[in-house]
Protein backbone atom coordinates (compact mmCIF):
# COMPACT_ATOMS: atom_id res chain seq x y z
CA UNK A 1 0.00 0.00 0.00
CA UNK A 2 1.03 3.19 -1.12
CA UNK A 3 0.65 6.48 1.18
CA UNK A 4 -0.99 8.97 -1.16
CA UNK A 5 0.69 12.16 -0.76
CA UNK A 6 -0.52 15.57 -1.85
CA UNK A 7 2.20 17.82 -2.89
CA UNK A 8 1.89 21.32 -1.63
CA UNK A 9 4.06 24.29 -2.90
CA UNK A 10 5.37 26.95 0.11
CA UNK A 11 6.87 30.20 -0.44
CA UNK A 12 9.18 30.06 2.05
CA UNK A 13 10.74 33.40 1.46
CA UNK A 14 10.47 36.31 -0.90
CA UNK A 15 12.40 34.71 -3.79
CA UNK A 16 12.23 30.81 -2.40
CA UNK A 17 9.83 28.08 -3.18
CA UNK A 18 10.02 24.79 -1.59
CA UNK A 19 8.00 21.85 -1.52
CA UNK A 20 8.43 18.23 0.14
CA UNK A 21 7.66 14.29 -0.83
CA UNK A 22 8.12 11.09 0.54
CA UNK A 23 9.08 8.54 -1.04
CA UNK A 24 8.86 4.71 0.40
CA UNK A 25 12.46 3.83 -1.46
CA UNK A 26 15.68 4.15 0.55
CA UNK A 27 17.84 7.14 0.56
CA UNK A 28 20.32 5.57 -1.86
CA UNK A 29 17.73 4.43 -4.36
CA UNK A 30 15.78 8.15 -4.18
CA UNK A 31 19.76 9.18 -4.98
CA UNK A 32 20.09 7.04 -7.84
CA UNK A 33 16.66 7.94 -8.89
CA UNK A 34 17.61 11.76 -9.03
CA UNK A 35 21.41 11.26 -10.74
CA UNK A 36 21.35 8.93 -13.02
CA UNK A 37 20.43 9.78 -17.00
CA UNK A 38 18.64 6.98 -17.99
CA UNK A 39 16.16 6.67 -14.73
CA UNK A 40 16.13 10.66 -14.62
CA UNK A 41 14.56 9.91 -18.59
CA UNK A 42 11.79 7.88 -17.07
CA UNK A 43 10.55 9.90 -14.77
CA UNK A 44 11.08 13.97 -15.53
CA UNK A 45 9.30 13.89 -18.16
CA UNK A 46 6.54 16.75 -17.24
CA UNK A 47 2.99 16.82 -18.96
CA UNK A 48 1.86 13.85 -20.58
CA UNK A 49 3.08 13.43 -24.16
CA UNK A 50 6.44 14.72 -23.72
CA UNK A 51 9.57 12.50 -23.84
CA UNK A 52 13.27 13.70 -22.39
CA UNK A 53 15.43 12.25 -25.63
CA UNK A 54 18.58 14.07 -24.24
CA UNK A 55 19.49 13.91 -20.42
CA UNK A 56 23.61 14.30 -19.78
CA UNK A 57 24.65 14.18 -15.69
CA UNK A 58 28.18 14.97 -14.71
CA UNK A 59 27.75 14.80 -11.41
CA UNK A 60 30.30 15.89 -10.03
CA UNK A 61 31.23 19.72 -8.03
CA UNK A 62 31.45 21.80 -11.21
CA UNK A 63 30.10 19.56 -13.51
CA UNK A 64 27.50 20.31 -15.39
CA UNK A 65 23.49 18.67 -16.80
CA UNK A 66 21.66 18.87 -19.93
CA UNK A 67 18.27 17.97 -20.08
CA UNK A 68 16.14 18.26 -23.19
CA UNK A 69 12.63 17.59 -23.63
CA UNK A 70 10.21 16.73 -26.86
CA UNK A 71 6.52 17.64 -27.30
CA UNK A 72 4.43 15.45 -29.59
CA UNK A 73 5.21 17.79 -32.21
CA UNK A 74 8.28 17.22 -31.92
CA UNK A 75 9.92 20.67 -30.71
CA UNK A 76 12.13 20.82 -28.22
CA UNK A 77 12.92 22.85 -24.91
CA UNK A 78 15.92 22.66 -23.03
CA UNK A 79 17.33 23.58 -19.32
CA UNK A 80 21.03 23.17 -18.56
CA UNK A 81 23.16 23.76 -15.18
CA UNK A 82 25.93 22.75 -12.91
CA UNK A 83 26.45 20.99 -9.75
CA UNK A 84 27.60 23.34 -6.91
CA UNK A 85 27.52 20.88 -4.24
CA UNK A 86 27.14 17.36 -3.64
CA UNK A 87 27.04 15.26 -0.36
CA UNK A 88 25.95 11.80 -1.75
CA UNK A 89 22.96 10.69 -1.13
CA UNK A 90 21.55 13.10 0.53
CA UNK A 91 22.24 16.87 -0.69
CA UNK A 92 22.20 18.35 -4.42
CA UNK A 93 23.03 21.84 -4.92
CA UNK A 94 22.73 22.75 -8.50
CA UNK A 95 21.80 25.79 -10.53
CA UNK A 96 19.51 25.72 -13.59
CA UNK A 97 18.55 27.67 -16.31
CA UNK A 98 16.22 27.39 -19.30
CA UNK A 99 17.11 27.96 -22.93
CA UNK A 100 14.65 30.96 -23.33
CA UNK A 101 15.75 31.80 -20.25
CA UNK A 102 12.38 32.62 -18.77
CA UNK A 103 13.15 32.96 -15.06
CA UNK A 104 15.31 36.16 -15.65
CA UNK A 105 18.57 34.59 -14.66
CA UNK A 106 19.96 31.14 -13.04
CA UNK A 107 17.87 29.57 -10.37
CA UNK A 108 19.58 27.64 -7.45
CA UNK A 109 17.88 24.45 -6.33
CA UNK A 110 18.71 22.57 -3.19
CA UNK A 111 17.47 19.01 -3.41
CA UNK A 112 18.10 17.23 0.39
CA UNK A 113 17.12 13.37 0.45
CA UNK A 114 16.74 12.16 4.48
CA UNK A 115 15.43 8.67 5.70
CA UNK A 116 12.18 8.98 7.13
CA UNK A 117 9.88 6.06 8.93
CA UNK A 118 12.07 3.67 6.61
CA UNK A 119 11.19 5.76 3.57
CA UNK A 120 12.83 9.23 2.14
CA UNK A 121 11.84 12.88 2.59
CA UNK A 122 12.68 14.91 -0.31
CA UNK A 123 12.64 18.57 0.36
CA UNK A 124 13.36 20.80 -2.82
CA UNK A 125 14.08 24.56 -2.56
CA UNK A 126 14.17 26.62 -5.87
CA UNK A 127 15.78 29.84 -5.18
CA UNK A 128 15.38 32.80 -8.05
CA UNK A 129 17.92 34.88 -8.89
CA UNK A 130 17.82 38.31 -7.21
CA UNK A 131 18.18 41.49 -9.26
CA UNK A 132 16.54 45.16 -7.57
CA UNK A 133 13.96 44.84 -9.49
CA UNK A 134 13.35 41.28 -9.11
CA UNK A 135 13.54 41.65 -5.37
CA UNK A 136 11.31 44.10 -5.42
CA UNK A 137 8.55 41.84 -7.84
CA UNK A 138 9.25 39.00 -5.55
CA UNK A 139 8.52 41.07 -2.05
CA UNK A 140 4.73 40.13 -2.57
CA UNK A 141 3.25 36.67 -2.56
CA UNK A 142 1.58 37.55 -5.79
CA UNK A 143 5.33 38.42 -7.31
CA UNK A 144 6.40 35.40 -6.08
CA UNK A 145 3.32 33.51 -7.72
CA UNK A 146 3.98 35.30 -11.30
CA UNK A 147 7.31 34.90 -11.29
CA UNK A 148 7.22 31.17 -10.22
CA UNK A 149 4.34 30.85 -12.80
CA UNK A 150 6.41 32.38 -15.54
CA UNK A 151 9.76 30.03 -14.31
CA UNK A 152 7.42 27.24 -15.83
CA UNK A 153 5.57 28.49 -18.26
CA UNK A 154 7.86 26.79 -20.72
CA UNK A 155 6.83 23.53 -19.38
CA UNK A 156 3.23 24.10 -19.66
CA UNK A 157 3.51 25.27 -23.43
CA UNK A 158 5.71 22.59 -24.34
CA UNK A 159 2.66 19.93 -23.06
CA UNK A 160 -0.08 22.09 -24.89
CA UNK A 161 -1.14 20.56 -28.15
CA UNK A 162 -0.34 22.84 -31.09
CA UNK B 1 -8.18 31.78 -23.57
CA UNK B 2 -4.20 31.17 -23.67
CA UNK B 3 -4.45 34.75 -25.94
CA UNK B 4 -4.98 36.65 -23.23
CA UNK B 5 -1.91 34.19 -21.41
CA UNK B 6 0.34 34.67 -23.72
CA UNK B 7 -0.05 38.44 -24.12
CA UNK B 8 0.28 38.68 -20.10
CA UNK B 9 3.47 36.54 -19.87
CA UNK B 10 4.94 38.28 -22.75
CA UNK B 11 4.14 41.28 -20.77
CA UNK B 12 5.71 39.79 -17.38
CA UNK B 13 9.08 38.69 -19.46
CA UNK B 14 10.55 42.05 -17.67
CA UNK B 15 11.59 42.33 -14.30
CA UNK B 16 10.43 46.02 -14.09
CA UNK B 17 6.94 45.00 -14.79
CA UNK B 18 6.82 42.11 -12.68
CA UNK B 19 8.11 44.66 -9.86
CA UNK B 20 5.28 47.76 -11.23
CA UNK B 21 3.05 44.41 -10.52
CA UNK B 22 4.11 43.61 -7.37
CA UNK B 23 3.70 47.28 -6.23
CA UNK B 24 0.39 47.81 -7.64
CA UNK B 25 -0.72 44.43 -5.81
CA UNK B 26 0.22 46.86 -2.33
CA UNK B 27 -2.85 49.38 -3.77
CA UNK B 28 -2.83 51.79 -6.75
CA UNK B 29 -0.32 54.28 -7.69
CA UNK B 30 0.90 57.23 -10.16
CA UNK B 31 3.43 57.06 -12.70
CA UNK B 32 5.23 59.81 -10.26
CA UNK B 33 4.96 57.43 -7.31
CA UNK B 34 6.28 54.36 -9.92
CA UNK B 35 9.33 56.06 -10.64
CA UNK B 36 10.88 56.59 -7.69
CA UNK B 37 11.50 52.87 -5.99
CA UNK B 38 12.41 51.70 -9.59
CA UNK B 39 15.15 54.49 -10.24
CA UNK B 40 14.44 54.73 -13.92
CA UNK B 41 12.66 57.64 -15.71
CA UNK B 42 9.48 58.42 -16.05
CA UNK B 43 9.30 57.61 -19.64
CA UNK B 44 10.54 54.43 -19.36
CA UNK B 45 8.30 53.99 -16.90
CA UNK B 46 5.17 55.17 -18.64
CA UNK B 47 6.58 52.73 -21.38
CA UNK B 48 6.17 49.63 -19.05
CA UNK B 49 3.25 50.83 -18.41
CA UNK B 50 1.65 50.76 -22.09
CA UNK B 51 2.56 47.19 -22.19
CA UNK B 52 1.04 45.81 -18.59
CA UNK B 53 -2.63 48.27 -19.96
CA UNK B 54 -2.10 46.49 -23.07
CA UNK B 55 -1.66 43.18 -21.83
CA UNK B 56 -4.75 43.69 -20.01
CA UNK B 57 -2.94 43.22 -16.74
CA UNK B 58 -3.39 47.23 -15.46
CA UNK B 59 -5.99 49.74 -16.23
CA UNK B 60 -5.45 53.46 -15.95
CA UNK B 61 -7.99 55.87 -14.74
CA UNK B 62 -9.09 58.63 -16.89
CA UNK B 63 -10.88 60.59 -14.33
CA UNK B 64 -7.65 61.80 -12.00
CA UNK B 65 -5.30 63.95 -14.03
CA UNK B 66 -2.19 61.86 -12.23
CA UNK B 67 -4.11 58.68 -13.99
CA UNK B 68 -3.32 56.32 -11.61
CA UNK B 69 -2.72 52.63 -12.31
CA UNK B 70 -4.62 49.82 -11.26
CA UNK B 71 -4.18 46.23 -10.88
CA UNK B 72 -6.48 44.22 -13.35
CA UNK B 73 -7.01 40.86 -11.59
CA UNK B 74 -8.52 38.60 -14.42
CA UNK B 75 -5.28 37.63 -16.50
CA UNK B 76 -3.48 37.06 -13.26
CA UNK B 77 -6.53 34.78 -11.49
CA UNK B 78 -5.36 32.16 -15.14
CA UNK B 79 -1.89 32.69 -14.01
CA UNK B 80 -2.50 31.28 -10.79
CA UNK B 81 -4.23 28.81 -12.61
CA UNK B 82 -1.02 27.81 -14.52
CA UNK B 83 0.80 27.90 -11.10
CA UNK B 84 -1.77 25.18 -10.03
CA UNK B 85 -0.95 22.99 -13.37
CA UNK B 86 2.44 23.34 -12.63
CA UNK B 87 1.84 21.65 -9.51
CA UNK B 88 0.09 18.50 -10.89
CA UNK B 89 3.15 18.36 -13.26
CA UNK B 90 5.81 18.50 -10.64
CA UNK B 91 3.29 15.69 -8.78
CA UNK B 92 2.99 13.42 -11.76
CA UNK B 93 6.38 13.68 -12.07
CA UNK B 94 6.96 12.39 -8.57
CA UNK B 95 3.89 9.80 -9.34
CA UNK B 96 6.35 8.42 -12.23
CA UNK B 97 9.25 8.29 -9.72
CA UNK B 98 7.94 6.17 -7.06
CA UNK B 99 7.51 3.32 -10.23
CA UNK B 100 10.89 3.77 -11.11
CA UNK B 101 11.99 3.45 -7.20
CA UNK B 102 9.74 0.47 -7.16
CA UNK B 103 11.99 -1.25 -9.92
CA UNK B 104 15.32 -0.22 -8.19
CA UNK B 105 14.24 -1.54 -4.83
CA UNK B 106 12.96 -4.45 -5.60
CA UNK B 107 16.69 -5.03 -7.64
CA UNK B 108 17.95 -3.59 -4.25
CA UNK B 109 16.66 -6.64 -2.51
CA UNK B 110 17.36 -9.50 -4.68
CA UNK B 111 21.27 -8.69 -4.94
Amino acid sequence: MKERTFLEITRLSAVELQWKRRFSASVASVFKALTTPDLVQQWLTGPPGMTMPICEIDLRVGGRFRYVWQRPDGKEMGMGGEFKELSPPNRIVHTELFDEDWTGGETVVTTTLAEQDGGTLLTCTVRYSSRSARDAALRTGMGDGVAHSYAQLDTFLAGRQP
Amino acid sequence: MPDVLDAAFAALSNPTRRAIIARLADGYATVNELVEPFSLSQPTISRHLKVLENAGLISRSRVAQSRPCHLETGPLAQIDGWLEKYREVLEANYVRLDSVLDVLEAERKNR
